[in-house]
């Protein structure tokens, strides 16, 4: 068998075995075809649970309820009742140790996302109390005359 | 070769062929198994009921840890104006990370559209995110196998294992797909799968205050979601594509894309 036209197909063998058996090394065990099928279910399945891990962010309303009870009892009864605190506050996350003062975000623009009429017939926005940020106190924040937990316009 | 051999032998030729290459397949128990699990993410959006204020992109771009203030983001929401002549205009300036604050449509490249009170037949706002779709293109088009369909039905990238090739990007009809700028690995909305494995909602579910998004199981009769999708009249995007997209939609018309 010593031959030229023997000799490349040896070449050819030994990489072969050597992709082989340095896959047999690369690739992880648990990647292969799972449950869903080969067309879509062909992953390394220890990367579900990389994805399930990370620390969620934004809380809740029940987390803040713990320490801030004065300020979460009667909200539902309040229009604002509806909005989340980190919407405003900022998400939750590691306080009070760390950041031990969320960064409340006070700005107008804040307040436009909802408040800010727009004429749209088939949208919920129209049921919502709205004003022009052109020619309602431009520049102003809110909260200067708007309580944004109680926001009820008689009470001002 | 008798005559008689020769046919014997052509009938089974042809008989052989006949057989699809599927017919010849095992049947994998844990195949039809997965085909039924007890767990299967669903999502519901209700457009009557969404008012454009974007909070919800915001806490998905915070929650999710995509760059603030790069163009891209996992959910965003749409405005469709429609005029009385019958024009349609959409936009989503920032993927409304800030809302809609104004009625100037974004035409894009600085060109901005005011439409008049009167002249408006219909207005309102449409969210995206990934459909989680039961036929997912994109992950057929991943040459590696970086991105694919959990038992739960969430398509999930592994960002180990994503090479950046794009494909997916572009395989997505729904436009759902971006490319990470800080990752440099593809990214998608994964239904905040951290969250709902912890028996919480999504980060946008949680932050919309109007109730237009919602999450479900589809495999539990009893689940609100899945009560709606069952017994009301809903929608799916592109539907024409056979994708399965599992995101409905109440209240769709023809001129959301």
């Amino acid at each position: 068998m010593k031959s030229h036209v023997w000799r490349p197909l040896w070449v050819f063998l030994a990489i072969v075995a050597v992709i082989l058996l340095a896959r047999v090394f690369l690739v992880p065990e648990d990647f292969g075809v799972h449950e869903t099928g080969y067309m879509y279910g062909w992953y390394r399945e220890g990367n579900v649970q990389e994805w399930k891990d990370p620390q969620p962010k934004y809380l809740g309303a029940v987390y803040c309820a713990e320490c801030h009870e004065e300020k979460t009892t009667g909200r539902d009864a309040s229009p604002h009742g509806a909005i989340q605190c980190e919407n405003c506050h900022g998400p939750a996350l590691g306080h009070p140790d760390d950041p031990p003062a969320l960064a409340i975000d006070r700005s107008r623009e804040l307040c436009l996302r909802c408040h800010a009429w727009l004429p749209y017939p088939t949208s919920g926005r129209m049921a919502i109390p709205g004003i022009d940020p052109q020619s309602h106190n431009p520049g102003e924040e809110c909260s200067s005359c708007h309580d944004p937990h109680h926001p009820n316009l008689e009470e001002m | 070769m008798k005559r008689r051999d020769f046919l014997k032998h052509s009938i089974f030729a042809i008989a052989g062929a006949g057989v699809p290459l599927s017919a010849l397949q095992l049947v994998d128990p844990k195949e039809l198994f997965a085909a039924r699990p007890e767990l299967r993410w669903i999502f519901l959006v209700d457009t009557y009921k969404c008012v454009g204020c974007g909070f919800c992109v915001k806490a998905c771009k915070t929650e999710n840890d995509t760059p603030y203030d790069a163009n891209v983001t996992r959910t965003w929401v749409e405005r469709y104006v429609m005029t009385q002549e019958g024009k349609t205009y959409a936009d989503s300036p920032k993927g409304a990370r800030d809302g809609f604050t104004t009625s100037k449509i974004d035409l894009g490249r600085g060109n901005y559209r005011e439409i008049k009170e009167g002249e408006i037949e219909q207005g309102f706002f449409v969210p995206k995110l990934c459909n989680q779709c039961d036929n997912p293109p994109c992950v057929q088009v991943c040459p590696v196998g970086a991105t694919y369909k959990a038992p739960d039905g969430v398509v999930l990238v592994d960002r180990k294992w994503c090479i950046g090739c794009g494909y997916c990007i572009m395989g997505c009809p729904y436009g759902v797909r971006f490319f990470h700028p800080e990752h440099h690995v593809a990214e998608k909305c994964n239904f905040c799968y951290h969250r709902i494995h912890q028996g919480m909602k999504t980060a946008c579910v949680d932050a919309c205050p109007y109730g237009a998004r919602r999450i479900g199981n589809l495999r539990d009769p009893d689940d609100p979601v899945t009560r709606v999708v069952m017994t009301q009249r809903v929608g799916v995007l592109k539907d024409e594509f056979g994708t399965k997209p599992q995101a409905f939609y109440i209240g769709l018309n023809r001129e959301v894309r």
